[in-house]
């Protein structure tokens, strides 16, 4: 009996460990790249002093995070990603209002703040755009596209990858540019012939360009930041702004409800959105167009200035109703058209 | 029998008066609490009662006086024993009730009842004091009920039971639970049982199209085919393997060895990455065959067969872990019988070897088939347009368009196919007996195999190896390649800035990025292997050598976690243990227990392949020499128990290292994870450094089989464990 004991022992120092370390700090989740996340860290408590645990998740999974944690939340900020999840935490009053100013932030940035209440605020913009693997399109004699409308020239059969939008934010996005762009009739019979071009709906939404830099597909849409990366590590990718004018993403700054540490978390929010933080962006390769007036313009960047950009509607496109009638119509009418 | 009860009553007092009752700030070994041990976060139930309010914790307590009392008083045995349950029951039934009754925000239910005392002021998650107070009762009722002449009186074998079952269903049950309600409830949240059904036989997952040549099939079949051929794939070649090593004289056998285990050693993700090079539409081999044989660059990869493949790298080492222990196992005896017999080499593998290996072929089978449903990291890079059910919940879950109630249903999908699975593989090993280790001498050599089988096995063995070892020499190609698959120069600044160090004043400084998410999964895979082992070995034990009532669903239930897809257990983990009575999210224990009890099936299931071989005469002659159940246990059992425990220990080992789903939710900045930090890498396009990380990992782990290999491994079964000689073979 004695040995039995000892289990016991063990059992019971194991379920005290069960009291883990809850020390006062910023607890923030990153949606953006590791390395920003990692400057961003050092620079905010550098200035601050402010301890802060930063942890890399993408949207989906810090929204179902924050959404299992309703309550007692153990994340406080939630920085970057795009605005869709943020305008959804938003909705479902998962976030709160920073109260944090916005005067010296770009129209598109304040917007966001504006239709969610002052939840989420607008950090940086991301152009959507197509991008090319030269090489291939090169061995396989095709010209490139210059227009969304190309893509359904016959001549790219099985050479365009996209996300499927009922998983992917970046594929919802190309959805909602192009029922913005043609009209929602015009849009979906577009998409049905460029689905005859599709060799794959991928669940992630940047996985097409990191296809198409490898050859693996010809054409990928996605985000041009993500583009202009791969293309900078030396891949023959190609990025083209789509003619008849494209849409974007805004990615968002979030403080989640029911935080314990809230001044703090407003000094993270006012401190992302500073002209100070946002220049350092270019440092670790991000090449999205920053918020604040102030901050420098990384030369990599979209020039917004020489891109057709819609008005992108992000009330209308990012309520539930609106993205739960035009996926089901996606489902319907363009996921299986290429088969 | 007092004697222990009391112990335990002594054990939850000890709780109950000393120790915080509550989680503290700071966590218990801060230690903290002492300076202050009154205070309403530190104070002892004892004093939360008297000085804070909180009555409805003296249920604890009450139970605890009354087991004493019982005991005192009551003389017959039996029904002392019986009343002492009665009250350790109640006792534990009362704290559960209380702790998911009033909460933080204070009482859940009967708010009016309970308006005006210290309830509305809630309460915080169990700490210490409640673990202890909650194990001494639970002890207190198991061994009242061994009293009572259950499972043979045996104290030890019903604490056990009651153990497991506790932690099964704190674990496992409680936390899936909150997630499978969904399946039952409307998108407002309402519950609504009649939504279950059409939800569940939607056509969206069952569709056959791609059977009758229309369209495609939806993600259950898709999932039942490739895993069906998973398993047996995985099998075939796992015994193909342990023949190999068993029962030929090989030369390179520890060349194999490694080539065998290193792709459970592999990051998921890693094996896609390293096979879409190879053989994606612009990889090596593709370019090659178009080079050669004009064969035109296609992406078949992207399918079925992208999967299928990826899938038999990683799983056939599981297979062939469970496998050697039970080949390894077969008595010689036998084979040697079938021999003087008359029977030739292929007549005895066949009638006498082969189904003496049943029930580890069985669990080979079946772990395979469990690993291939639950895959995540595979379908994902290589899926294509073939969707099977683990991505689907995870996208239901953390896609564009949350859905949980998809997510819900298509997990139960996926229990179900895997509780069928379950119940085939029981009804083919059937109840015939597979003892050969017996404790007779027999000479210990084993038959050679006939040389049919010998070819068959190095025919489909060999080759594999060859491939298995292509993929990694790509893999470690890739580390040190500047852009993988595009500038192929030589460098070393993926290690450098994984795993860079400076010297500075004398003292080594680790600048590495990968450093602190290193160590941390270390820390924390190396708590948790032996923990699982220990469980999954207990476990096995329990199956094989007990009876009891509701074995069957015991057994079941122990798979349940395996078979549940990673994102389903890291949601659910967050929906049960963010909020009192049990929080533990933010710790590294929640990582600790989600790993013990996610990987524990593998250790049920090798331990009771090669529990089944060791025949009842060994514990039946202990018992007869005086000793009791954990004596014989641990001088007659364990012992022979070596192979299942490395097993279990290298692959819960090597699991906490490589999982990636089921920690995505539950990792934080302070114990960050290897593999979550490596999917962010790649993710990021970043493949150079998450490819060297990967590699590091992959010669850490390796290091470590190695060595568990080297501790535990051996067993004597018998004089010598070698190979008949060829040439003495009969004809």
């Amino acid at each position: 009996m004695k040995k039995r004991n000892t289990l016991g022992a063990a059992l019971i120092a194991t379920l005290l460990a069960a009291n883990g370390a809850m020390a006062e700090e910023l607890s923030i989740v990153c949606s953006n790249e590791q390395d920003w996340c990692d400057l961003m860290t050092s620079a905010f408590t550098e200035k601050t002093g402010i301890d802060v645990s930063m942890v890399r998740k993408s949207t989906g999974e810090t929204l179902a995070q924050v959404r299992a944690e309703a309550g007692n939340p153990k994340i406080d900020v939630w920085w970057g990603g795009t605005g869709d999840p943020h305008l959804i935490a938003a909705a479902e009053g998962l976030t709160q209002p920073s109260g944090v100013d916005t005067s010296e932030l770009l129209g598109w940035a304040q917007k966001l703040a504006d239709i969610s209440g002052g939840r989420t605020i607008g950090i940086h913009l991301g152009v959507l755009g197509i991008a090319y693997n030269d090489d291939v399109l090169k061995e396989k004699g095709i010209t490139p596209p210059a227009c969304w409308k190309d893509l359904a020239d016959p001549m790219y059969k099985g050479e365009i990858q996209v996300a499927n939008p009922n998983s992917s934010g970046t594929a919802y996005t190309e959805l909602a540019t192009l029922v913005q762009v043609f009209g929602e009739d015009e849009a979906f019979k577009l998409l049905r012939e460029i689905g005859k071009n599709v060799n794959q709906y991928t669940k992630s939404g940047s996985a097409p360009s990191k296809a198409a830099a490898r050859g693996e597909t010809g054409i990928s849409i996605g985000f041009e930041h993500d583009m202009v990366k791969l293309a900078k590590k030396g891949f023959p990718l190609k990025i083209v702004s789509p003619c008849e004018g494209t849409g974007y993403e805004v990615g968002g700054v979030s403080i989640i409800s029911g935080t314990k540490h809230l001044d703090a978390a407003k000094k993270f929010v006012e401190f992302a959105l500073s002209a100070e933080a946002q220049s350092l962006g270019p440092q670790v390769g991000v090449y999205n167009v920053p918020s604040n007036k102030n901050a420098t313009l990384p030369p990599e960047a979209p020039d917004p200035s020489t891109i057709k950009l819609i008005d992108y509607d992000f009330a209308t496109y990012g309520s539930t109703e609106t993205r739960e009638r035009l996926l089901k119509r996606w489902d319907e009418e363009v996921k299986d058209a290429g088969n | 029998m007092k004697r222990i009860i009391f112990q335990w009553i002594a054990v939850g007092l000890a709780g109950f008066c000393l120790l915080p009752w509550y989680m503290v700030d700071g966590g218990f070994w801060s230690f903290g609490w002492i300076t202050d041990p009154a205070s309403p976060e530190n104070a002892p139930a004892l004093l939360q009662i008297l000085l804070h309010g909180r009555w409805w914790l003296a249920g604890a307590l009450l139970a605890l006086l009354a087991a004493a009392l019982v005991q005192l008083l009551v003389k017959p045995p039996v029904r002392a024993a019986r009343l002492t349950a009665a009250v350790a029951a109640l006792g534990l039934g009362w704290t559960t009730l209380q702790g998911l009754v009033i909460v933080r925000h204070g009482p859940r239910i009967l708010k009016d009842l309970l308006a005006g005392t210290a309830a509305e002021q809630g309460q915080i998650g169990f700490g210490a004091g409640a673990a202890v107070t909650l194990l001494g009762l639970l002890f207190v009722l198991t061994t009242a009920i061994s009293g009572m002449g259950k499972g043979r009186g045996d104290a030890f074998v019903t604490g056990m039971i009651g153990l497991i079952v506790s932690l099964v269903g704190v674990f496992v049950f409680y936390p899936v639970a909150h997630i499978l309600i969904s399946a039952f409830q409307t998108s407002a949240g309402a519950f609504e049982p009649g939504l279950f059904i059409p939800r569940f036989f939607s056509a969206d997952i069952w569709g056959i199209g791609c059977l009758v040549g229309q369209g495609s099939c939806g993600p259950a079949i898709n999932s039942l085919m490739l895993a069906i051929a998973a398993g047996v794939g995985t099998t075939a070649l796992g015994l193909a393997f342990a023949l190999i090593f068993t029962r030929t004289n090989f030369a390179a056998k520890p060349l194999l060895r490694v080539l065998t285990v290193i792709p459970i050693i592999t990051p998921p993700f890693v094996i896609g990455l390293a096979l879409i090079l190879l053989f994606g539409r612009a990889g090596a081999a593709t370019a090659l065959f178009s080079d050669l044989f004009g064969i035109e660059k296609s992406r078949w990869l992207y399918s079925f067969w992208g999967i299928y493949i990826a899938q038999l790298l990683s799983f056939t080492p599981i297979a062939f872990l469970v496998l050697i222990g039970v080949v390894e196992g077969v008595s010689p005896s036998m084979e040697e019988a079938s021999q003087t017999l008359n029977a030739n080499r292929w007549q005895t593998f066949r009638y006498v070897s082969l189904p003496l290996m049943r029930p580890g072929l069985a669990a080979a089978f079946l772990l395979g088939f469990i690993e291939s449903l639950a895959d995540f990291g595979n379908p994902l890079v290589l899926g294509g347009n073939f969707n099977v059910l683990s991505t689907e919940i995870y996208f239901s879950i953390v896609g564009a368009v949350a859905n949980p109630a998809r997510a819900a249903t298509l997990a139960i999908v996926l229990l179900v196919l895997t509780l069928g699975a379950f119940l085939a593989q029981r009804r083919w090993v059937g109840t015939k007996s597979y003892a050969t280790v017996t404790g007779k001498a027999d000479s210990g050599a084993h038959v050679a195999l006939s040389r049919g089988v010998k070819w068959a096995c190095y025919l489909t063995a060999l080759p594999w190896a060859a491939f298995t070892a292509i993929v990694y020499s790509m893999i470690i190609f890739g580390s040190f390649a500047k852009l993988w698959g595009y500038d192929n120069s030589f460098t070393l600044e993926h290690y450098i800035r994984a795993f860079g160090m400076k010297l500075k004043n004398g003292a080594l400084k680790l600048t590495g990025v990968a450093w602190d998410s290193y160590f941390t999964t270390l820390e924390i895979a190396s708590i948790a292997a032996p923990l699982t082992a220990l469980v999954g070995l207990a476990t096995a034990y329990l199956l094989v050598r007990q009876n009891f009532r509701g074995k069957d669903a015991f057994e079941f239930s122990t798979m349940l976690s395996f078979a549940i897809p990673g994102t389903v257990i890291g949601v659910s983990y967050v929906l049960a243990f963010n909020f009192p009575p049990i929080e533990l999210t933010g710790t590294a224990l929640i990582l600790i227990i989600v790993f013990v009890f996610r990987n524990m099936p593998v250790g049920v299931r090798g331990g009771i392949a090669a529990m089944s071989q060791l025949d009842k005469s060994l514990d039946e002659a202990s018992i007869t020499l005086g000793a009791n159940s954990f004596t014989t246990v641990r001088r007659v059992i364990a012992p022979l128990m070596g192979p299942a425990m490395v097993a279990a220990l290298t692959y819960s080992f090597v699991r906490a290292i490589t999982s990636v789903s089921a920690v995505i939710f539950l990792y934080t900045a302070k114990h960050n994870m290897a593999t979550t930090f490596i999917v962010g890498r790649v993710e990021n396009g970043d493949y150079g450094l998450a490819i060297a990380y990967s590699a590091v990992l992959i010669v850490t782990m390796l290091a470590v089989i190695m060595a568990t290999q080297f501790l535990f491994g051996r067993r004597r079964l018998r004089r010598e464990n070698r190979i008949e000689p060829v040439a003495a073979g009969r004809a």
